[in-house]
């Protein structure tokens, strides 16, 4: 016991230290803290021990929380006006970024199901880097933002509808059992969302209380219900848990996020550690240039992303290149759907999605913070041109 | 004056005009009550300098600075829009016949056809006033109704 409580406590005092630099350097914690994953662990400088169950077992939680924050952040009101003003963003975003994967998947031999984990890794940006990445750089009032946000916004929704997909497919289910589930998960989806404003009110009261450790336990206690049921029925856990983030009525989730948001940052954190836990550095180092590669390729389709809708809008040249780069950063939902495949026994994926996080999760914000500078030239030929 | 509303997505709500001055400002109202001022730049318009980051009790505050001479201008703005419509402050005065009686017995509306839309006692006031509500000398009706209707209201309350 207290060698698990001395473990885990360094370990925290760790991440924290991490998150403080990279804080520091006006960078996200995500990267640092699969780094420290990659090098602690087996083979790595440091095997650790007692504490190792629990950070896999905190780490599943953390995807869970990541996912039920995800629904809470959800309202209806944005999402109908992301769809339309945005559709076509969304489109070209799933039809530029998500092919990169695939294909590298095929280049590197890999079977179908992988390729497709492959694609959500490439195509799905970070909406916690990014929108931190707007709001430390006091982006929030600029013109391309609201189309950055929009792209973010449309990227999570179709995740509800992309992870089941991915669930049955790396289950080895068949095209009609993988079309099945997206029409059932767009079905429920949908369900929720209309059964969240008829009867939302219900669940309001039910899960609402002026009580902050009320608030905690009943969203929590309702989170891992309907996570351990969608799990049983051969769906994935973490669309169960983002189902209940969306079907929570705007007020009661707004205290829900407040409550939960410090829970969220502990086990997240724990996540990304787990991740780069389960690959130790040796086997990072044949798949960093498919990574590499595959992070340039798709910082480039992501800036050509972010430059059509900022372009939808009205907006510049300087401003589109900004809304290109500040999309560029991948993060948490990249390594959530790889966690799946190496879960379905696609271990590759493991080392590759690390070093591609790693590269973006760190090269995202740079690129965003730097992004004035680069549009300069194009701006200045724009100029010329005109 | 224009005012532009854009929605942004899990950030708030950015309001968005332009000043007579010629500068283009916004004011981002986001999630967690934070307010953010910002000026767009004129070299590029899509980016914009914040000038200032309020708390959601410092913009209540300014909010009631800026807020409390333009109800005055709305009320002058209203009778200004439809013509023939007035608006007045009449005072009660101690001694008059209705100075402890409920107002509904001055039968203001059925004689005028002006209405009482608030009751000014000191510090306090009565909006929309219920016929119940009993007068007081010093109280000041505000009235709104056409330019003889003040008048006939005026010789009611001072007789």
């Amino acid at each position: 016991m207290d060698a698990f409580l001395l473990e885990l406590g360094i370990i925290l005092l760790l991440l924290g230290a991490l998150a403080n630099v990279a804080g520091r350097l006006g960078l996200s914690a995500i990267p640092f803290f699969l780094l420290a994953g990659l090098l602690l662990g087996e083979g790595g400088l440091h095997d650790l021990g007692a504490s190792t169950e629990f950070i896999e077992a905190a780490g599943e939680l953390g995807v869970l929380l990541l996912l039920l924050m995800l629904g809470l952040e959800f309202s209806a009101a944005e999402f109908t006006t992301s769809m339309r003003r945005h559709a076509p963003s969304g489109v070209v975003d799933l039809v530029l970024n998500a092919p990169v994967g695939f294909v590298a998947g095929l280049l590197l031999g890999y079977e179908w199901q992988a390729c497709l984990a492959l694609a959500g890794v490439t195509w799905i940006s970070s909406s916690g880097i990014v929108a931190r990445l707007l709001s430390d750089l006091r982006r929030t009032g600029f013109r391309e933002t609201p189309a950055v946000l929009s792209v973010l916004v449309l990227e999570d929704i179709l995740m509800a509808v992309f992870l089941p997909l991915l669930v049955v497919a790396l289950a080895g289910g068949t095209a009609t059992a993988a079309a099945v589930a997206v029409g059932a998960a767009l079905g429920v989806v949908l369900l929720v969302l209309l059964a969240s404003r008829h009867l939302g009110h219900h669940l309001g009261r039910l899960l609402g209380h002026d009580d902050d450790e009320q608030v905690l336990l009943r969203v929590l206690g309702l989170m891992l219900v309907v996570a351990g049921l969608t799990f049983a029925v051969d769906a994935s856990a973490a669309v169960g848990a983002f189902l209940v983030g969306l079907a929570i009525p705007s007020g009661t989730a707004e205290r829900a996020r407040d409550v939960l948001g410090p829970l969220r940052d502990l086990f997240a954190a724990l996540f990304f550690l787990s991740f780069g836990l389960a690959t130790s550095p040796a086997d990072l180092a044949p798949f960093l240039p498919a990574a590499f590669a595959l992070a340039m390729v798709s910082t480039l389709t992501k800036v050509a992303t972010g430059a059509y809708a900022a372009r939808r809008d009205g907006v510049g040249t300087r401003g589109r290149v900004r809304a290109g780069t500040a999309l560029v950063a991948r993060g948490e939902f990249s390594i959530v759907i790889a966690g799946l495949a190496v879960g379905a026994g696609y271990t590759d994926l493991g080392p590759i999605a690390s070093g591609y996080v790693v590269i973006l999760g760190i090269l995202g914000p740079l690129l965003g913070r730097f992004a004035d500078a680069l549009a300069e030239p194009f701006a200045a030929r724009a100029a010329r041109g005109s | 004056m224009e005012i532009t509303e854009i929605l942004l997505p899990g950030v708030g709500v950015c309001y968005e005009f332009q000043t007579a001055s010629g500068s283009r400002v916004g004011v981002v109202a986001k999630r967690d009550g934070q307010f953010d001022f910002v000026r767009y730049e004129k070299r590029d318009p899509d980016a914009a300098e914040t000038l200032l980051t309020l708390t959601r009790d410092e913009a209540d505050m300014l909010a009631e600075i800026l807020g409390a001479p333009r109800i005055v201008e709305r009320f002058a703005d209203l009778t200004r829009e439809i013509p023939g419509l007035a608006s007045e402050t009449i005072d009660v005065p101690a001694g008059s016949r209705f100075d402890g009686k409920p107002l509904g017995d001055a039968r203001i509306r059925t004689l005028t056809g002006a209405s009482i839309v608030a009751v000014v006692r000191g510090e306090d006031v009565i909006t929309s006033p219920p016929p119940s509500e009993v007068l007081r000398g010093g109280d000041a009706l505000v009235v709104i109704g056409t330019t003889s209707g003040m008048d006939a209201v005026r010789r009611i309350v001072r007789g």
